[in-house]
């Protein structure tokens, strides 16, 4: 084996190395990185006792309801849904029937207390009327369910 | 050894490669201005509005290239690094000297840009979500590399030093680009990607796509120029340096 091969052997060698250490780490701290946690992990008791953290999902259609400077909408997975009030500014993209991350509490009666909402886009890019084309396509098949 | 084939071994030396550089440089700088011009105009005269986010959709044309570009470059310098600590060539070491600071300005503009994305259509201007935080450690294996190679007074040490710095970090492109997929992130998933068909307009993905090219002649274009003053100020010694044109004057 000749020098060169066993540099090359050796720096294989330790990107293997390398890149099965991170996958360990990664692996162990895979609950730590997810940014939320969904309805469905919250109703299964995941939800970290009285600190902050943030629940993912959408935002039910035709839940959103204003009440003074407050917002009620409830966050669902379609499996499960958790109510959340919130008191501040939207942003542009937060609607019913698209994703939204929200940092808060849960209280004791089950709603969540929101101190940021976000919202959470999707990979999809289209211009409005393929938009419009997709929503009726939706509709229509809804129409022959 | 074998004369059917150009000798690519040749090119490895740095006295051949400085003036196939050179030649080539005007190319690629030609290309990144048609393919920068006719982008550009793509991007913002011909790709239709979002349906969702308006006209602020249009920084995808910039944003989305200059990532790819951050961990792909990340990619090539590690392989340069990888291919001078394994064979021993001057010019490996060179190359990836060459990339690293267009790799960190892809990484930062691509931070730099999502944060502009980010405040009007997430609510936020950054967020400690997979992807987010990967890119910015990309960012950092940049400047680590940067500052390790110009904190070590003998180029070739500086590189082997760099070139385990830059091999360990590699570690790191895969998360990024699997994070959307592996964790749960406030970032989307990739709209263009091998496996699937991609999820966006048609004019809008050839906007993306030409703006990548673009992205591409210009990192090219810059590195051969950074390599190219780096074979100069580390050859300084030699005699063809001295003899070159440029130099003599």
């Amino acid at each position: 084996m000749k020098l060169r091969h066993k540099r090359i052997a050796l720096i294989a060698g330790g990107l293997a190395a390398v890149g099965l250490a991170a996958a360990f780490v990664l692996n162990a701290l895979d609950s730590n990185i997810a940014l939320y946690i969904t309805p469905s992990e919250v109703a299964a008791g995941k939800a970290p006792q009285g600190r902050a953290f943030r629940i993912g999902g959408m935002v039910r259609e035709g839940s959103l309801r204003r009440d003074n400077l407050t917002v009620h909408f409830v966050i669902t997975d379609t499996a499960k849904d958790i109510p959340v009030a919130y008191t501040g500014i939207l942003p542009d993209l937060f609607k019913e029937g698209k994703g939204a991350v929200i940092q808060g509490r849960l209280d004791d009666a089950g709603v969540f207390t929101a101190t940021e909402v976000l919202a959470k886009h999707d990979e999809n890019y289209m211009p409005p009327e393929a938009q419009h084309a997709v929503e009726q396509a939706q509709r229509a098949q809804k129409t022959l369910q | 050894m074998n004369n059917r084939f150009i000798n690519w071994f040749r090119f490895a030396s740095p006295q051949s490669f400085y003036p196939l550089a050179g030649k080539m440089i005007p190319w690629f700088w030609g290309l990144t201005a048609i393919f920068g011009v006719v982008g550009l105009w793509i991007s913002f005269f011909v790709a239709p509005t979002d349906a969702v986010q308006g006209e602020g959709y249009r920084i995808i044309f910039i944003h989305v290239p200059a990532s790819w570009m951050s961990m792909f470059i990340y990619l090539v310098m590690a392989a340069w690094a990888g291919l001078g600590l394994a064979l021993n060539t001057r010019l490996s070491g060179m190359m990836a000297q060459a990339l690293a600071p267009t790799g960190a300005l892809m990484a930062f503009i691509s931070l730099w840009t999502g944060a502009f994305w980010g405040k009007p259509m997430w609510g936020t201007w950054w967020v400690w979500d997979a992807r987010l935080t990967s890119e910015l450690i990309l960012f950092f294996l940049y400047i680590g590399f940067i500052a390790l190679q110009a904190a070590i007074d003998d180029a070739r040490r500086a590189d082997k030093a760099g070139a385990i710095l830059a091999l360990v970090g590699v570690v790191n492109v895969p998360i990024i680009y699997f994070s959307v997929k592996w964790w749960n992130t406030l970032h989307q998933g990739a709209s263009v990607s091998v496996m699937k068909s991609p999820s966006m307009a048609q004019t809008m993905l050839w906007g993306m796509l030409i703006m990548a090219l673009c992205f591409w002649m210009y990192s090219i274009a810059v590195a051969l120029m950074r390599v190219r003053a780096i074979i100069l100020e580390r050859e300084t010694h030699t005699e063809w340096v001295k003899e070159l044109p440029e130099v003599k004057q």
